[in-house]
């Protein structure tokens, strides 16, 4: 085939614009919700004091640094998309869900009557948290990843790295409502643990699925 | 250099907004840098130079196929050569090499050599036969009779759409079937 002519059946198609991965994403990520949800009320569902627990701020700060989580994920993601993107510019943005349990902890510390930092961190769920996290985040993993496939990241691994933390996010968003451990140490270690393990997952699969 | 950018940025964003016209100007305009910069960086990895005008081929193809990561207030050269360092890297990477590609070899301007196209059908044109008859049949006639959309849809029987519809899946599956190592 000469390029000429590949060129005029490039041309030809030019107006089949493909769409935004932005849009895409979004809706991807809309069609796994209610799959996700499905799997949590089946398996687990909400803790049964959720009603007194939203007025325990530790509780609420859960849903704070998971959003952010996803939310900073997301951004990140989008961003690895483009070929000419460098991970170093935005990088950091994933720090931020960080920055915010870090505080809790501190605030936690500083809280008069409480149960030995140990114990606390320890808390009672730890293994149900670290099977649940990746199972919830399991159907957004594969939305995010096949949006994302749309996209030309110069680090197909670093872009599905990015893709399991997204999908991490939402998946610990809705355990975190039957969750009983409160503590920002126990989310410090546990909630890290399985959003590690969905973010070698997708980096894993991404590195195969996601070059362009 | 900084005229020819903002010439390729206005083309692309005219080109995104409907004017395949102005589409087809941007990629004559950028193949001959793309051949220049393919070129060089199989010369530099020690490779057989005739290779080029494939690569520069799947290089047109994940431009398009990916137009919609550009984003357009940015300029567009830099995601163009982002894209072809990529595309260079990998069809050294599939010929068993470990690269590095110099950077410079995608943002200097240096003439083409030897505007040549290949005599062979080419890498791209090989993998045709593997897909689907319809897709076959419609890049056939476009890409290398060089039928227009409306005379493929008379000559195959197939509305307009359909003629579109099987180009833009044929143009994609030619490209997955590019990245299969």
């Amino acid at each position: 085939m000469q390029t000429d002519r590949l060129i005029a059946a490039l041309a030809a198609d030019a107006n089949t614009a493909p769409r935004r991965i932005g849009p895409v994403l979004t809706l991807a990520l809309l069609a796994a919700l209610p799959v996700s949800v499905a799997l949590f009320m089946s398996i687990l569902g909400m803790r049964p004091d959720v009603r007194t627990a939203m007025h325990n701020p530790f509780f609420d700060l859960k849903f704070v640094v998971t959003s952010v989580l996803a939310f900073t994920a997301i951004v990140v993601s989008l961003h690895l998309t483009r070929p000419e993107a460098s991970f170093d510019r935005w990088g950091w943005l994933l720090v931020l869900p960080v920055v915010v349990i870090i505080l809790g902890i501190g605030a936690e510390m500083m809280m008069p009557h409480q149960r030995p930092w140990l114990t606390r961190l320890i808390g009672n769920n730890a293994m149900a948290c670290m099977a649940s996290i990746p199972l919830f985040s399991l159907p957004f993993l594969a939305a995010a990843l096949l949006a994302l496939r749309r996209g030309a990241p110069a680090h197909p691994a670093l872009a599905g790295m990015t893709a399991g933390l997204l999908a991490a996010g939402l998946g610990a968003t809705l355990y975190a409502s039957h969750c009983a451990d409160d503590s920002p140490l126990f989310v410090m270690v546990w909630y890290s643990l399985a959003t590690a393990f969905v973010a070698a997952v997708g980096a894993f699969v991404g590195r195969r699925v996601l070059r362009y | 250099m900084r005229g020819r950018d903002e010439e390729w940025t206005g083309l692309m964003r005219a080109a995104n907004a409907g004017d395949a016209a102005a589409y087809r100007r941007l990629l004559e305009a950028v193949t001959p840098v793309l051949r220049a910069a393919t070129y060089r960086g199989l010369a530099r990895a020690g490779q057989p130079v005739d290779q080029s005008e494939d690569i520069v081929q799947e290089i047109l193809l994940a431009v398009h196929l990916k137009r919609q990561t550009w984003d357009a207030t940015a300029p567009f050269a830099p995601w163009l050569f982002a894209i072809a360092r990529n595309k260079l890297i990998d069809a050294l990477r599939r010929r068993g090499r470990r690269v590095f590609v110099n950077i410079d070899d995608f943002s200097e301007t240096i003439a083409a050599p030897a505007a040549g196209d290949t005599l062979s059908p080419g890498e791209v044109a090989s993998h045709l036969d593997g897909l689907p008859q319809r897709q076959r049949d419609v890049l056939r006639s476009i890409a290398v009779e060089s039928a227009s959309i409306k005379e493929t849809a008379t000559r195959l029987a197939m509305t307009e759409g359909a003629v579109r519809v099987a180009l833009h899946r044929g143009l994609a599956s030619l490209a997955a079937k590019l990245r299969e190592p």
